[in-house]
């Protein structure tokens, strides 16, 4: 099964991965141990999961600035996610993902945690504003 | 986005390659937002702690500051927010010389950028007091919404790459917290009684910001009857921008662009949500009771005022924090100066505590402070504090400063 899904155009260079999903909100500062390359915040729905090489999708961004940073240098260790979906994404991410080059999208056509499964193969292109998912 | 002569020389690389690359960040930052052009700022606030930038960041910047003076030079007065290490006290801390090492690093690389190094967060409070209607790249989520709700002013949450840009070429683009349009009213809190402590204007910052939800959510307050002082707003907006990502808040009859209701609402009012003690309650009560042990407790997130110091030096005058307890201060390097001036630094130390300057706790490698340390059961009064820190490892509970440094002395809560 093909889906294709529309959002806003967003920033980054195009990526590919393997979905993970939860209706919970995204700080790189707040939620991740970065150098395990795990969700290290207990109450984050994701805790304990590994989010290196994959497609994250989650409700909205949340916290601090850091995430700017961080995300560039996650990359620099191949510990970041290939790319991030948030319904609802805001300037920190956008920036940090515009210094990294990552790719992130936000404002879809859908409610992206609910279109999107854990599992689903996920393409994402944010210049043309498409996120193609394959599920078997 | 449109763009006017010298932001196209910038572009074309005219005006030098850190220029060049900080438009082209900015300009697809503002393709996100669907920004129609820049606007100028008159100074800039960035965020550039080690534990943030990683190696990784630390060499961009080294390679930024090999550029020609007059290409890498910020264009705007460009100051920064805490630092990952105290020069002066790491070794206490058991922080490995590592640390510092890539700390000298990032600010010797900064000053090369003409950054001045203020490692305050509460930069509105004590470098350069923002002024209504002022554009600025303010990258401290708390330093923002102070600026944008207390003075008026007008910045988005600015990023430490995307503040040092807004320093490269002196504006940002235009929209969000700049646009009229960005600044209404979304979400109408009715405040129920008056939290009476910072603990408490933290506390009901983090439960507006968590109910408000997003960063594109602009609160508006009412119910507070004569206005908050400084330190209290700090709190308050600290904590709501942290559990909300929220930017800009309207207190009504306090704040400068709401002196009424209907000025910061288009149409009619939005149902309102009433908020109060009991809800303060229950958020003390989410990070329930350290009463065996404390490890730490910490004051900072915001940085303490002058005033919020001698309070803290008060209470802890001729006490003696417990030899299993540490208890850390932070604030800026202006106000620890003035703090040592005042005698307010030897009453604070004197009781075992330890006044840090430049730094934030959770901006200070927090996870490997605390294994260095042995440090999980963690006290602190700032609501903004103990939603950052469980995701390092620690174990938070919230309280008032005189419960906080009672736990200190006691080594454990009452």
């Amino acid at each position: 099964m093909r889906i294709e899904i529309r959002g806003h155009v967003g920033v980054g260079r195009p990526a590919s991965g393997v979905a993970l999903v939860a209706r919970d909100n995204f700080s790189a500062r707040y939620d991740l141990d970065r150098i395990r390359g795990v969700f290290s915040r207990p109450a984050h729905a994701l805790h304990g999961q590994s989010y290196v090489g994959r497609v994250l999708v989650l409700h909205t961004a949340k916290g601090g600035v850091a995430t700017s940073w961080m995300l560039r240098e996650m990359r620099s260790r191949d510990m970041a996610p290939a790319a991030l979906l948030l319904n609802t994404a805001n300037p920190i991410m956008a920036q940090g993902a515009a210094f990294a080059d990552l790719a992130l999208m936000d404002r879809f056509d859908v409610d992206i945690v609910d279109a999107i499964r854990t599992g689903d193969r996920v393409s994402v292109d944010p210049t043309a504003g498409l996120v193609v998912v394959e599920r078997d | 986005m449109r763009l006017n002569e010298i932001e196209q020389a910038m572009l074309a690389g005219e005006l030098g390659a850190p220029r060049q690359q900080a438009i082209e960040q900015q300009m697809a930052v503002g393709r996100m937002f669907d920004a129609p052009d820049f606007v100028e700022v008159s100074h800039v606030h960035v965020m550039g702690d080690t534990e943030s930038l990683g190696e990784a960041g630390v060499a961009w910047l080294e390679q930024l500051a090999t550029a020609p003076r007059e290409q890498r030079r910020v264009r705007v007065p460009t100051v920064t927010d805490p630092r990952g290490i105290d020069q002066c006290a790491f070794r206490r801390l058991k922080q490995p010389e590592s640390m510092a090492a890539l700390e000298l690093r990032a600010a010797a690389a900064l000053r090369e950028l003409g950054v001045l190094m203020t490692d305050t967060c509460i930069n509105y409070q004590t470098v350069l007091p923002p002024v209504r209607g002022e554009h600025l790249a303010y990258g401290d989520t708390g330093s923002t919404i102070y600026a944008n709700s207390v003075c008026g002013a007008r910045s988005n949450f600015e990023g430490g790459p995307a503040a040092l840009a807004a320093g490269l070429t002196g504006r940002v683009p235009r929209y969000g917290c700049h646009l009229d349009a960005g600044r209404r009213g979304t979400h109408l809190f009715e405040v129920r009684e008056r939290p009476r402590n910072l603990t408490e204007w933290g506390a009901l910052g983090a439960v507006i910001g968590r109910a408000a939800g997003s960063y594109w959510t602009v609160p508006v307050i009412t119910g507070i009857d004569g206005s908050p002082t400084s330190d209290e707003l700090k709190h308050f907006g600290a904590a709501m921008a942290s559990w909300g990502s929220v930017p800009l808040f309207h207190m009504v009859g306090v704040t400068p662009e709401a002196p009424d209701l209907a000025s910061v609402l288009d149409g009619p009012a939005p149902a309102a949500t009433t908020v109060g003690l009991a809800d303060i309650e229950a958020l003390y009560a989410a990070f329930g009771r350290h009463e065996e042990k404390v490890d730490v407790v910490v004051f900072a997130a915001p940085q303490l005022s002058l005033v919020e110091l001698q309070q803290l030096a008060e209470l802890l005058r001729e006490r003696r924090v417990h030899e299993g307890t540490a208890l850390l201060v932070a604030t800026s390097p202006e106000l620890k100066a003035a703090c040592d001036r005042m005698g307010i630094t030897e009453t604070i130390e004197a009781s075992g505590a330890v006044l840090l300057q430049g730094v934030c706790f959770y901006q200070m490698y927090a996870r490997e402070l605390g294994v260095a340390n042995g440090w999980t059961r963690l006290l602190s009064n700032s609501a903004k504090l103990v939603n950052i820190i469980s995701g390092y490892g620690y174990e938070p509970v919230l309280a008032p400063m005189e419960v906080c440094v009672e736990a200190a002395v006691a080594g454990r809560m009452a």
